[in-house]
């Protein structure tokens, strides 16, 4: 088992399109996902972002366009000649069998050998740490361990890509992180290309590699979950990413090069080559500090409300009747602003980020 | 039964609950449990001397004839399993597996057997498959030669199949849809597919349900006493223990013997059932799941998907077919059809029949009513109260299901002669109203299982808010518990009320007039004269409509109180 380490496959999505009846579910997917990458699909319930890992598995419609494995199109193939490994929300363990006879299907399916199946059974369950329970039923496991046994079924086999569908969702807060964590080692033990679908965007950002962001049927952005945070595409995923204050206005010639204007003698000064025009300003709340002298921040407004969340306070403030959120710190003892309290706002213009959507 | 009762403190009081479950006790101890050890204590006692003896027992495996009956009856009921499935197995399948216009006909037809009891039909079945019947006749003409459907077991076992598949059929159907659909997806990722795919994931996973209906149909057949009576087949237990109780009389103990076999068969049965369902409840639909994936026929399989399904729906409602020529029928004999058609029959039945019809509704009504007010008082019991035991109702209630009705009927006969009625003298045995005691008796799981069901959806808090609001305990069951449980109760009440219309087994023995006998024991009386087949026919498919509509009624009822639950979920986020 350890030594699958055979060369991670390539995974690449073209113009990929897939519809139930009328509605359209996907419309025109790409993708390129790196030889032994750990890669998330990530967006709402409803973005398509599970369609497309069946699509990927070879489940549901049959989808327009192209799934390339290491450059070979795999659309159009029947799920069991795919040698695509998946791991079901469910787990989908089989509840007429052992957790051994669940872990040895794929191999009996796949004529090996009686002698190899039960060692390759063994090995599977000790790397996913549950070489105890091989004569247990799947009734007789808790969650946690159900869904490793899950993910030991779908590795023996050697997959050459491993799909897993929302694989925390069913499992309680603290396990979470821990199986997480562990997905994340055993991912790189196997070295397997890996694509993980889920609408937590903590999961996504702490073990994978590279996400998608998914809305209504369509990748809307690609990249580092760090680089996405920082530059999102568009307000879809500047919103769905974390919290972010997103300020409509336009960009206009200023003294010193250009700035964002949004109304109400509320001016950003943004980089000189940014072009004219309506725009958005995407600024996150901890990117915003109170400051003390007016002369040299002239954002001011009026404390609206303060939310407790615990690490920090999350303030809105409203400036000439534009709402912002301002994160502070919070330290032990410390007293929150009061209601209609006025403030100075300091906001660094390189926090700053214009889209056009 | 499981219930899904939200368990709370109880904090009751009162002995209100224990007077209720007292008297349902006494109930089902005197008319279910007393008869039933009766006629097991009888079969283990020497008859003359009245002390302890296997010598009974050897007495009918010493008899050729009872060892024939012995055999007949498991043959009978395995192979009408096994037909059973066979009609069973592929309807299940299509409905399940393809997106197939065709499944709501067989989802409706299916059930068109089970609203007629077995025995109204083999008459007709005789006149289409028998020997001189329109088939062989038929093929006697086209091919030279027939078949001997409706030769001795043959034709018990052919009625016995096309009655009771649907058993079969809708367990199956529901074990195959509560299946999750990434069960099989889990098996194709791993490189299963086709036949091989359904052998290993898809038909383990669907066995408990097969199991349990499987079960259901070999004891139904077991225990089955008009269908061979009326095909003349009397070499079977059940006919075995009517005629030697009818015959020789009440003391003659192989009734008994025969009775405790077929009971020790019912519990068997039922244990077979409860072992394939124990622990594999495999209903795993969840969050993400859906039952199995449907795909769409090719047009060439679609037709066969219909030749199948005609084929299998043309033998299964022979019988209503064969019942309804039969009724309109003038003579029919030695001929594919019947000579000429008349409506006489029918006014001969209305004319001549009254007394059935007009018993049939007093007593299935009656016992309809009996099983409502025990149901819900059985499942308020065991649902909401603490009292001691309570579990042990519901068991005992639920028994019933493993008492043929020959054994109640003989119990009854054994334990209730020697009971007179207060003021006539009359024996309790002979009184009409025992037959509707053991209706009610008869039926009572299924009614139990409508009551329980009906009060699982009545929330405890509604119960505690009107507490809350003043009201006291029996006037919140009755302004709250009751109405909320209306439309369950109704349900339950029509499926007692129409199986009890049409059950032979338990009446056949306890008929002691004509005057007081129900239209099942009529129909049985018609069919026994070549005369009396017509007008018999026609009280057949009165009968058919009556239980057909008040099956219909009841699955609305059903309908509507699933509705009602639903939207109630939805107001109030409680699922109970």
């Amino acid at each position: 088992m350890t030594t699958m380490q055979t060369s991670p496959v390539q995974i690449d999505i073209e113009n990929l399109s897939l519809s139930f009846g009328n509605t359209e579910v996907l419309k025109g997917v790409n993708l390129a996902i790196r030889p032994g990458e750990f890669f998330a699909f990530l967006g709402p319930s409803g973005s398509g972002k599970s369609t497309l890992l069946r699509a990927i598995a070879g489940f549901g419609p049959t989808p327009k366009g192209q799934i390339k494995l290491d450059g070979q199109d795999i659309v159009g193939s029947v799920p069991w000649q795919r040698n695509v490994g998946m791991v079901f929300q469910s787990y989908a363990l089989w509840p007429h069998m052992t957790v051994a006879k669940n872990v040895a299907f794929g191999l009996e399916e796949r004529k090996v050998p009686a002698s190899e199946i039960g060692p390759k059974v063994r090995a599977a369950l000790e790397l996913v740490g549950m070489g105890d329970y091989a004569e247990r039923f799947p009734s007789q496991l808790s969650g946690g361990q159900q869904q490793r046994v899950a993910l030991a079924r779908t590795i023996v086999v050697e997959p050459r890509v491993l799909l897993l569908d929302e694989p925390l969702s069913n499992l309680d807060a603290n396990l979470r992180v821990q199986m997480r964590q562990d997905l994340l080692k055993l991912q790189r033990r196997l070295g397997i290309t890996t694509i993980f679908v889920t609408h937590d965007q903590e999961e996504a950002n702490t073990i994978c590699d590279r996400i998608a962001v998914m809305a209504d049927g369509v990748v809307q952005q690609i990249g580092r979950p760090d680089e996405v945070y920082d530059n999102p595409a568009n307000s879809f995923v500047a919103k769905f990413l974390g919290t972010a204050n997103i300020l409509e206005g336009e960009v206009v010639p200023s003294a010193d090069g250009r700035s964002f204007d949004c109304g109400a003698g509320l001016r950003i000064p943004v980089s000189a080559d940014e072009a004219t025009g309506k725009a958005r300003l995407v600024v996150r709340p901890e990117s915003i500090e109170f400051g003390s002298d007016s002369t040299k921040d002239p954002l001011s407004g009026s404390v609206v409300s303060a939310e407790f969340l615990g690490g920090m306070v999350r303030y809105a403030v409203d400036v000439n009747g534009q709402e912002l959120l301002v994160d502070e710190r919070h330290t032990r003892g410390q007293k929150r602003m009061e209601k209609g309290k006025q403030v100075i706002l300091k906001l660094d213009p390189a926090q700053a980020v214009l889209i056009r959507d | 039964m499981s219930s899904a009762a939200i368990a709370r403190p109880v904090r009751f009081s009162s002995l209100g609950p224990y007077m209720v479950a007292g008297i349902v006790v006494l109930f089902l101890g005197a008319f279910l449990l007393v008869p039933v050890l009766k006629v097991i204590q009888v079969a283990f006692q020497d008859p003359s001397s009245g002390s302890f003896t296997m010598v009974n027992f050897q007495d009918f495996f010493n008899s050729s004839l009872f060892r024939q009956s012995f055999f007949n009856s498991v043959y009978v009921s395995g192979m009408s399993v096994v037909f059973a499935s066979a009609f069973a197995l592929p309807l299940a399948y299509f409905t399940t597996r393809f997106n197939f216009s065709g499944s709501v006909i067989i989802q409706t037809l299916a059930f068109v057997p089970l609203i007629m009891p077995p025995f109204i039909g083999a008459v007709a079945m005789q006149l289409l498959f028998g020997s001189n019947g329109s088939v062989n006749l038929l093929m006697r003409d086209w091919f030279g030669f027939d078949i001997p459907f409706m030769e001795g077991l043959n034709g018990v076992i052919f009625v016995q199949s096309i009655h009771y598949f649907p058993f079969i059929l809708i367990n199956l159907s529901a074990s195959l849809q509560n299946i999750d659909r990434s069960m099989e997806e889990a098996g194709q990722m791993l490189g299963s597919s086709g036949f091989r795919l359904f052998r290993r994931i898809v038909f383990p996973l669907a066995m408990p349900g097969y199991i349990a209906g499987a079960s259901l149909v070999f004891v139904k057949v077991f225990d089955d006493l008009g269908t061979p009576l009326l095909l003349n087949v009397n070499t079977m237990l059940a006919p075995q223990a009517y005629l030697r109780i009818s015959s020789i009389g009440i003391s003659d103990p192989m009734g008994y013997v025969i009775s405790c076999i077929l009971i020790v068969f019912s519990v068997f049965a039922m244990w077979v059932a409860f072992l394939g369902m124990r622990g594999k409840d495999y209903s795993t639909t969840q969050k993400g799941g859906g039952g199995l994936s449907k795909r769409d026929l090719r047009s060439h399989e679609a037709i066969l998907c219909y030749v199948v399904i005609f084929s299998i729906l043309g033998i299964v409602l022979a019988p209503h077919l064969g019942l309804l020529l039969l009724s309109f029928g003038s003579v029919w004999s030695f001929s594919v059809l019947p000579d000429s058609f008349t409506t006489s029959h029918y006014g001969t039945a209305f004319t001549s029949a009254w007394t059935f019809i007009k018993n049939t509704l007093i007593y299935a009504g009656l016992a309809g009513v009996i099983d409502i007010v025990l149901g819900t008082a059985i499942a308020y019991v065991v649902m909401r109260t603490n009292v001691i035991g309570r579990k042990w109702l519901d068991y005992l209630a639920v028994s019933a299901l493993a008492v043929p009705g020959v054994v109640l009927g003989i119990g009854y006969l054994r334990v209730f002669y020697g009971v007179n009625m207060p003021f006539t003298d009359q024996p309790m045995a002979t009184w009409w109203g025992i037959i509707v005691i053991a209706l009610a008796v008869r039926r009572l799981p299924y009614a139990l299982r409508s009551c329980t069901a009906a009060l699982q959806q009545v929330s405890p808090s509604l119960e505690e808010a009107s507490e809350n609001l003043g009201a006291s305990k029996f006037r919140t069951v009755r302004r709250i518990v009751v109405p909320l449980m209306a439309s369950g109760l109704v349900a339950g009440f029509v499926t007692s009320f129409s199986t009890a219309a049409v059950e032979l087994s338990a009446t056949i023995m306890l008929v002691s007039t004509e005057n007081d006998a129900p239209l099942a024991y009529g129909l049985y009386l018609f069919m026994q004269s070549a005369a009396g087949r017509g007008p018999g026919a026609a009280l057949g498919v009165m009968a058919v409509i009556i239980v057909g509509l008040a099956t219909y009624l009841s699955h609305r009822m059903v309908d509507r109180a699933r509705q009602q639950r639903s939207s109630m979920e939805q107001a109030t986020g409680d699922v109970a």
